[in-house]
């Protein structure tokens, strides 16, 4: 079971959270403008790589509050866990 | 042979860590078994003189005591505890001998001495690897009828018990700074060192006694105390320190993600009268700063023909039945092996006056000074000898050797008469929890063994677990662990005299003039795989280790090849002509030893196995009479049958009284939210279709909310309390995923709106009064709220008080007639629902349960979601269309309901089906097809997704889901049935009162 440090909570287990796919998808502020390539990538493309991820997190069973965190899905480590609207961490650091 | 078979007739006379003087009795299949406390079932029996446990799984060959731990193969036995308490399967070796305890072998027949089953030795050419693969393929449908039926019966370990299990198990999160696991020498040095520092420390072993090796040691000294000395003071001071738990009996199974362990701990297993209250296992979660892995290593057998005789054992549990249970597992013991501890071993039978012979297999050149010093007690050593066989059956008689003058040249053979047989082919660090950790393994050529190599985990390993042998170099590193797990720099050095003996030679097939197709040299004792099978696999093309290990089944048996892995890798690399790094290992999973189910659920049994919610007046309806239905992870009434009444009588009768009179339903479970804030209607205009700023407060509107890609998510009725104020409704299941999904949009969205969210599901009761007498019921019971319809028209909402206490008021329906959804605070619910039945008594009110509801909603085309939706409905599919605002800009889902799939002409839509046969109640479920004479696979156009007897309509009615249906009006079509088909005309998806008057009451339409 991952130990994942909710930025509001600390570190908690994940039975009290709920995954919420990848991170900084962002939504388009005028989809009637979008054309539909555009708009069925927004809603189901997502990148799933072998390494480092950053993803949603809403600690449900906690304060209820959705955060991001950026994990190594081939360790299940994670680096890092954010709060809404922070910028994804610094990329560099990926391993692997 | 009479006096062997007394009790405690191979018992030495002195020494061991038994309690001569508390005997204990239980029983091995109906015979009585002498024995004393601090023995395992093992080492009783062998006391006793039984060698002869058991048939293997496939061969039915007789089968001994193997090894002295929970690495046993072969000595599995059914434990009977009385009254419910029975499991199959049970290693001899870790059960501990309790008094009227019944122990019975297992897999035979009649009788473990004659076993029919036996007859597959001799057909054993036949039971090649994959015979099952290769044999049973044909004809296709006898595997699943005949072949698997009478395989599992044939070859199979223990039978499950079918009695329900009487014992309680219990589950503990703990939390630790230093976790070590085994609590041998490094493991104790470990603890030592963390506690020292006050550091939080957990030491788990699996054994009844803490000590490892050390409990069956008894020349070595360690810092000038005799190893047993050191033990108990060690541990004395490790359990007096604070924040520290001791755990014996409690065995790591599982190393999972962030330093999550799970152990068991057996807590009254080996209790004669377990006080009331202690559970029998207890499972530990454990979340470590640091896990140190003291976890020993297992010894290897040596692979010779037919080396699974019963009286066959490991050269270090030979050692350790007679140093540690004062048991002789022979009188003539012959010791074969390439390992220095073997010499141990057979030097301490020699002194505990055992004949004994040793066998060394390496070339006397690759030997040390062992040799002369086993020599020098008088012992017969021989070296640069192989094995060829061993003689006997139901109890080994002898061990035939050979000299092996040169490669291929063998000698004269010799057989060594003996009762019992010490192999060591060398050992294998335990590395399953490193593995399991998804650490990474590497290969240790001095020692022949894969050790723990870069870590992927807050671990390290320590002492044999980690390839070190040699009892100081043990203790110093368990120490050294333990300290830096606790963060401190201590450093201690330990001194041990005589030094151990830790060489090793390297043993494979030993070299043989034997047919070698025809002899069988067991690797995988519990699933018996030979030399042979292996050699077969390699032979038909695999190569890989991981599927050798799935064709030949060598290592996944319940001991998951403990004892014989490593072994069977080296042979594995032998026939591949590959060095064994390049082969690698197969992966170890969780357990290391088997889990009883009890511990895993633990307390999640009976009414703790799926939690029900039971709505307010859940009693109430029982004591009714009403019969349930689960939904979601509630419990609703489903319908209240009277004396005599089926389901389909009380259902009519309960809709007849909504239509006629008034009916009264325990709407509560409807999930509710409530949306506070200024930007309250603006956020609601971006979740749901349809518009919520112009809806003034004390009006209701209902409302559909669609996920992002376009689909129905849920639905409800929403009212606007105040400018800022909202109560939401939502389906019964849709409740939670609900309120995540409007946080979603909230706090990653539009985290500008002010607005905040709150579950309000349990904080009111919801009664529904429905029928052209609803107002004529509720009105007497009102304080403040004009029921007249034009001041409380359909689809307004009041604040007041019914009976005194507040409410919020619905005039709303869910079954099209005139009705109301009466809020209360949950905990005043009964009182209003009882002044509500007694006022509503003159008026024939029927309390109605969910199947009534269903009825009534879809006469009149009202959907469920989850039920006339499933995920891939869009509101035009279900023709709620006009739910759709045009003039918004935007909405969760909008942009999607344009993209070109959605506006598919040939999309499943909601229609209604009526049956030719007015009687017949579709199945919901059943496919709708356009053709019954279309060739299977025939073309299903869609499916029934409601389906009731409408007592209104006098006929059957059913909503269904068609391609295309709404440009179907009028056809025939065809549903399944159990039977067959049956026509059903596609009609629009309402049936009763179209022009949906009835909800405006009798007053209002005239």
């Amino acid at each position: 079971m991952l130990l994942i440090t909710c930025p509001y909570c600390g570190a908690r287990p994940e039975i009290e959270f709920r995954g919420g796919g990848e991170a900084h998808i962002a939504r388009p502020s005028d989809p009637a403008a979008v054309d539909d390539q555009s708009w069925a990538e927004y809603l189901y493309y997502r990148s799933n790589p072998k390494g480092v991820h950053a993803e949603r997190w809403l600690h449900v069973h906690g304060c209820g509050r959705w955060f991001n965190a950026v994990r190594n899905t081939v360790s299940d480590s994670f680096e890092q866990t954010y709060r809404m609207g922070e910028p994804r961490p610094d990329a560099t650091k990926e391993r692997r | 042979m009479a006096s062997d078979l007394s009790a405690h007739s191979f018992r030495l006379a002195n020494g061991g860590r038994i309690d001569r003087s508390r005997p204990v009795r239980f029983t091995f299949n109906g015979r009585t078994i002498d024995a004393y406390a601090g023995d395992t079932i093992a080492s009783a029996l062998l006391a006793n003189g039984i060698h002869l446990v058991g048939r293997s799984f496939k061969y039915h060959r007789p089968r001994g005591i193997l090894s002295h731990g929970s690495d046993e193969p072969n000595a599995l036995l059914d434990i009977d505890r009385g009254a419910g308490r029975r499991d199959p399967n049970n290693r001899a070796t870790v059960v501990e001998a309790l008094d009227g305890l019944a122990a019975r072998s297992q897999n035979h027949w009649p009788s473990l001495d004659f076993d029919l089953g036996a007859i597959n030795d001799r057909l054993a050419p036949m039971f090649a690897a994959g015979f099952y693969y290769k044999t049973f393929k044909w004809p296709r449908t006898f595997w699943h009828r005949l072949y698997e039926p009478a395989i599992r019966a044939m070859a199979g370990l223990g039978v499950a018990p079918t009695e329900s299990d009487p014992d309680r198990y219990t589950q503990r999160n703990a939390h630790c700074d230093v976790l070590v696991v085994g609590g041998g020498p490094s493991g104790l040095a470990a603890a030592l060192a963390a506690s020292e520092s006050g550091a939080r420390v957990i030491l788990a072993d699996e054994q009844a006694e803490l000590g490892g090796t050390l409990l069956h040691d008894r020349i070595s000294q360690i810092d000038g105390r005799a190893a047993d000395t050191w033990r108990a003071e060690t541990l004395a001071t490790i359990a007096a320190r604070p924040d520290v738990i001791v755990l014996p009996r409690t065995t790591v199974f599982g190393y999972y993600n962030h330093n999550h362990i799970a152990m068991v701990e057996r807590v009254t297993d080996h209790l004669q009268a377990p006080p009331a209250g202690l559970p029998r296992e207890r499972l530990w979660q454990v979340r470590a700063k640091k896990v140190i892995l003291a976890t020993g290593a297992h010894e290897r057998p040596l692979a010779f023909a037919d080396n699974d005789r019963p009286g066959i054992m490991l050269a270090e549990s030979v050692r350790a039945y007679i140093n540690r249970y004062a048991v002789a597992p022979g009188r003539q013991i012959v010791f074969a092996g390439v390992t220095g501890s073997a010499y141990q071993a057979a030097a301490d039978a020699k002194s505990a006056g055992l004949a004994v012979t040793f066998v060394d297999v390496r070339d006397p050149t690759q030997c040390g000074e062992e040799v002369g010093e086993l020599r020098a007690l008088g012992v017969e050593v021989l070296t640069g000898h192989t094995i060829i066989g061993s003689v006997g059956r139901k109890r080994v008689a002898g061990l035939i050797v050979a000299p092996v003058n040169g490669p291929g040249d063998v000698g004269a053979h010799r057989t060594l008469p003996c009762d019992a047989i010490a192999m060591s082919g060398g050992w294998t660090p335990a590395v399953h929890l490193f593995s399991q950790s998804r650490g990474r393994l590497q290969y240790r050529d001095a020692i022949d063994a894969f050790v723990p190599g870069a870590s992927a985990q807050s671990e390290c390993s320590a002492g044999a677990a980690n390839g070190t042998y040699d009892l100081a170099a043990t203790l110093d590193e368990g120490w050294r662990a333990g300290a830096e797990a606790a963060g401190t720099t201590a450093s201690r050095s330990f001194a041990v005299a005589p030094s151990t003996r830790t060489d090793s030679g390297r043993a494979r097939s030993l070299p043989t003039d034997r047919d070698a197709d025809r002899v069988r040299a067991f690797l995988d004792f519990q699933n018996d795989v030979t030399v042979k099978d292996i050699k077969l696999a390699v032979r038909e093309g695999f190569q890989s280790i991981e599927h050798v290990k799935r064709y030949t089944t060598t290592g996944m048996a319940t001991d998951q090849g403990k004892t014989s892995n490593m072994l069977a890798l080296g042979i594995v690399a032998e026939a591949l002509e590959r060095p064994v790094p390049e082969v690698g290992t197969t992966t170890f999973r969780p357990p290391f030893t088997p889990v009883s189910f009890g511990a895993i659920v633990g307390q999640a049994r009976d009414a703790l196995f799926d939690p029900i919610r039971k709505a307010p007046l859940h009693d109430w309806a029982e004591a009714q009479g009403a019969v349930f239905e689960p939904v979601a992870l509630w419990r609703r009434a489903r319908y209240f049958p009277q004396a005599g009444e089926g389901m389909h009588a009380a259902v009519s009768r309960e809709c007849r009284a909504v239509r006629s009179n008034v009916g009264i339903f325990d709407a509560s479970t409807l999930g509710k939210i409530e949306v506070v804030g200024p930007d309250a209607a603006e956020f609601l205009n971006r979740i749901y279709t349809n518009a919520w700023l112009k809806l003034a407060p004390g009006r209701c509107r209902y409302g559909l909310m669609l996920r992002e890609d376009g689909f129905i998510f849920d639905d409800g009725v929403v009212a606007r309390i105040a400018e800022d104020r909202f109560h939401v409704t939502t389906t019964t299941g849709g409740a939670a995923r609900v309120l995540v999904h409007m946080e979603d949009y909230l706090q990653t969205e539009w985290s500008d709106l002010k607005v905040y969210l709150t579950s309000t599901t349990e904080q009111w009761g919801v009664i529904a009064v429905q029928g052209p007498k609803a107002r004529e019921v509720i009105e007497p019971l009102v304080e403040g709220i004009d029921l007249s319809p034009g001041m409380f028209p359909h689809m307004a909402v009041r604040v007041g008080r019914i009976c005194s206490v507040p409410t919020r008021l619905f005039r709303v329906s869910f079954t099209g007639e005139l009705g109301y959804e009466i809020n209360v605070p949950t905990g005043h619910m009964r009182t209003v629902w009882d002044a509500i039945i007694k006022q509503g008594a003159p008026f024939g009110i029927t309390p109605y349960g969910t199947e009534a509801m269903h009825a009534l909603r879809a006469e009149r085309g009202f959907i469920i979601v989850g039920q006339d939706t499933d995920g891939t409905v869009t509101p035009d599919d279900a023709g709620l269309g006009g739910m759709v605002s045009a003039s918004k800009r935007d909405f969760v889902g909008k942009r999607s309901l344009v993209r070109p799939d959605m506006l598919l002409a040939d999309r499943k839509q909601l229609v209604g089906l009526t049956t030719a046969d007015p009687k017949l109640v579709l199945d919901e479920g059943a496919q709708v097809v356009a053709d019954t004479k279309a060739p299977i696979p025939m073309k299903m156009l869609g499916h029934v997704t409601s389906s009731y007897w409408s007592d209104a309509c006098g006929h059957s009615i059913a909503l269904a889901l068609v391609s295309g249906g709404r440009a179907r009006l009028g056809e025939t079509l065809h549903a399944t049935t159990p039977s067959g088909f049956a026509a059903v005309k596609v009609v629009t998806p309402v049936f009763f009162d179209a022009e949906g008057k009835r909800v405006h009451g009798g007053l209002e339409h005239v």
